[in-house]
């Protein structure tokens, strides 16, 4: 009677689903024919294939690897945007107006919101769909909550792929949403092409916090509740401080900070040509001795009210230049490389630590290594030589014949 | 930790405030409740139409989908909801649960749609999150 407790009672199902809802219902793990099918599903649209192909990435679940392994070549055609800032700045609402926006313009929209999870339950409340009303209905906006789950840069792993998952469904636009509170959501964050970093105005503090980290990832600041007091204070403090992180990274540009804090910063920025903070071409800035391209993107500050849409278009406008700018500096391709780099990194990582950790069990376990490392009768430096001498030695041997390029 | 990943797949949830009633205090309960146990849950908020409803299961891909009804509507809400799962083949390993006010002649009939269970006012916490942990599809 019920659907849950009864696996074996349907794999029949309505024409309409076919590989994606067997999928489903079937119990066995591993099977790389069921897999294909599913990604082959995933790639004639069928939605729930999709949503099941990012449960299996976000789960680990076996086969996720094959499976996005075959998604990886038919990815790299969505423009991917991350959107982040501090819980309350309106992250939820502007991502929903900037979705509906590309629907506006027959785009199809992707959007992954990562929440985080509780530490000590491992569960969570994810919110962010609430805020999705004016996409409310409408399948071609495929809004997927993710939830951190604790694990450390697993997240941005698992990010990434559920973005190559919605790229492969043939999504247009690939919207990230995070939370910017550390290392994990900034390295998330840092799987899109264009970070839009928002900000709440009257929150000096919040601007200083800024430093840390985020300042240095974001294309676009976009200070939303604009019409709230505090908004111009806020977008000149952002002004400055970025002209002091163009400074720190070339050591001349703090000659562009001093155009001065003009109060009030609102209005002024239509579409992000106050000042020298033009996007593209500012000349202020084309003479930087230690940049070869003389026409670096300069972060713009823009101003949104997202509950009622103000300043939506100017941020498309000004995230679609961002991606304008990419492609024609080569920007883009160097992204994406870097980006892939990471990725082989972290995975050779994980899956070396996990090898690692292979060889400590036929070595009787961590604790027992502990234990003898307690009493004294070894050291940590030398059981971690001693575990690795094996992989060592087998690296070793194998480039005894070839030439050495990977280490560092 | 990545044993513990392989172990433990988290149950993840949809609770869903279906048609016109504005009463989400159950909802917001039974979301905080799901929460501690370790659950994933997303919230849809308030007057959700059936195809959002839908939308929102589908694209989530929840093990469980709650539906809190407390206006009485729930006759021509809940078949809707189920006909849009159906639709996108997300009906079948669905854990599909009602809680709210239903009278038992009406409680029959949505057991027979596909509904798993309805809880009503006063069930224990914990008694529906045991529901849940024993029903829960189990869909590798």
């Amino acid at each position: 009677m019920t659907p849950g407790d009864s696996d074996g009672e349907t794999t029949e199902r309505d024409g309409a689903s076919t590989a994606s809802g067997a999928a489903g219902t079937e119990r066995d793990t591993g099977g790389d024919g069921r897999d294909a099918d599913l990604v082959d599903a995933l790639l004639d649209g069928e939605h729930r294939a999709l949503a099941r192909v990012i449960s299996k990435i976000e789960n680990r679940a076996p086969g996720y690897r094959d499976i996005v392994s075959r998604l990886h070549e038919h990815t790299g055609s969505a423009s991917v945007v991350g959107v982040t800032g501090s819980p309350g700045a309106g992250k939820s609402t502007l991502v929903d107006k900037l979705a509906r926006a590309y629907r506006d313009r027959g785009e199809t929209v992707g959007v992954i919101a990562v929440d985080p999870s509780s530490p000590y339950t491992g569960g969570a409340v994810l919110g962010d769909r609430i805020r999705m009303a004016s996409n409310a209905g409408d399948m071609d906006v495929f809004f997927r909550s993710m939830s951190a789950r604790g694990t450390l840069g697993g997240l941005s792993t698992a990010t990434a792929d559920a973005v190559k998952a919605l790229d492969a469904f043939g999504k247009d636009r690939v919207v990230i949403e995070t939370v910017g509170a550390g290392q994990n959501e900034v390295e998330v964050v840092r799987t899109a092409d264009t970070v839009a970093v928002l900000v709440q105005p009257g929150s000096g503090d919040d601007v200083q916090m800024l430093k840390a980290g985020i300042l240095e990832i974001g294309d676009v600041f976009v200070v939303n509740k604009a019409d709230m007091d505090g908004a111009g204070r806020t977008v000149a403090d952002l002004r400055e401080m970025l002209h002091m992180r163009d400074g720190d990274a070339s050591g001349v540009g703090a000659a562009a900070g001093h155009h001065g804090v003009d109060g009030d910063g609102r209005g002024a920025d239509a579409n992000g040509a106050a000042g020298s903070d033009g996007p593209v071409g500012a000349a202020g800035d084309a003479d930087r001795p230690d940049d070869a391209t003389d026409d670096d993107w300069d972060p713009e500050v823009l101003e949104t009210v997202a509950t009622d849409g103000e300043g939506v278009g100017e941020l498309l406008d000004t995230l679609d230049a961002h991606r304008a700018w990419l492609e024609s500096s080569g920007r883009l391709a160097d992204r994406e490389r870097e980006r892939h780099a990471a990725e082989i990194r972290h995975l050779l990582r994980s899956d070396a630590a996990a090898l690692l950790e292979r060889e400590l069990d036929a070595r009787g376990g961590v604790d027992a290594l502990a234990e003898r490392v307690r009493a004294r009768e070894t050291d940590p430096y030398a059981v971690a030589d001693e575990v690795l001498a094996p992989l060592a030695d087998c690296v070793g041997e194998g480039r005894e014949t070839g030439d050495r390029s990977g280490d560092e | 930790m990545s044993t513990q990943e392989r172990e433990e797949r988290t149950v993840r949830c949809l609770i869903a405030k279906v048609g016109l009633d504005g009463h989400d205090r159950g909802a917001h309960v039974i979301s905080r409740a799901f929460r501690d146990a370790g659950f994933e849950v997303v919230y849809s908020g308030l007057h959700r139409a059936p195809e959002e409803i839908v939308q929102a299961a589908v694209q989530e891909d929840v093990d469980v989908l709650g539906i809190s009804i407390l206006s009485g509507a729930h006759n021509t809400l809940v078949p809707k909801v189920i006909e849009g799962l159906e639709e996108y083949g997300a009906f079948d390993d669905t854990l599909i649960l009602v809680g709210g006010i239903v009278p038992d002649e009406d409680r029959e009939k949505l057991l027979e749609m596909g509904v798993a269970a309805v809880f009503g006012p006063g069930t224990p916490m914990s008694e529906t999150v045991e529901f849940v942990r024993e029903h829960a599809p189990d869909r590798r």
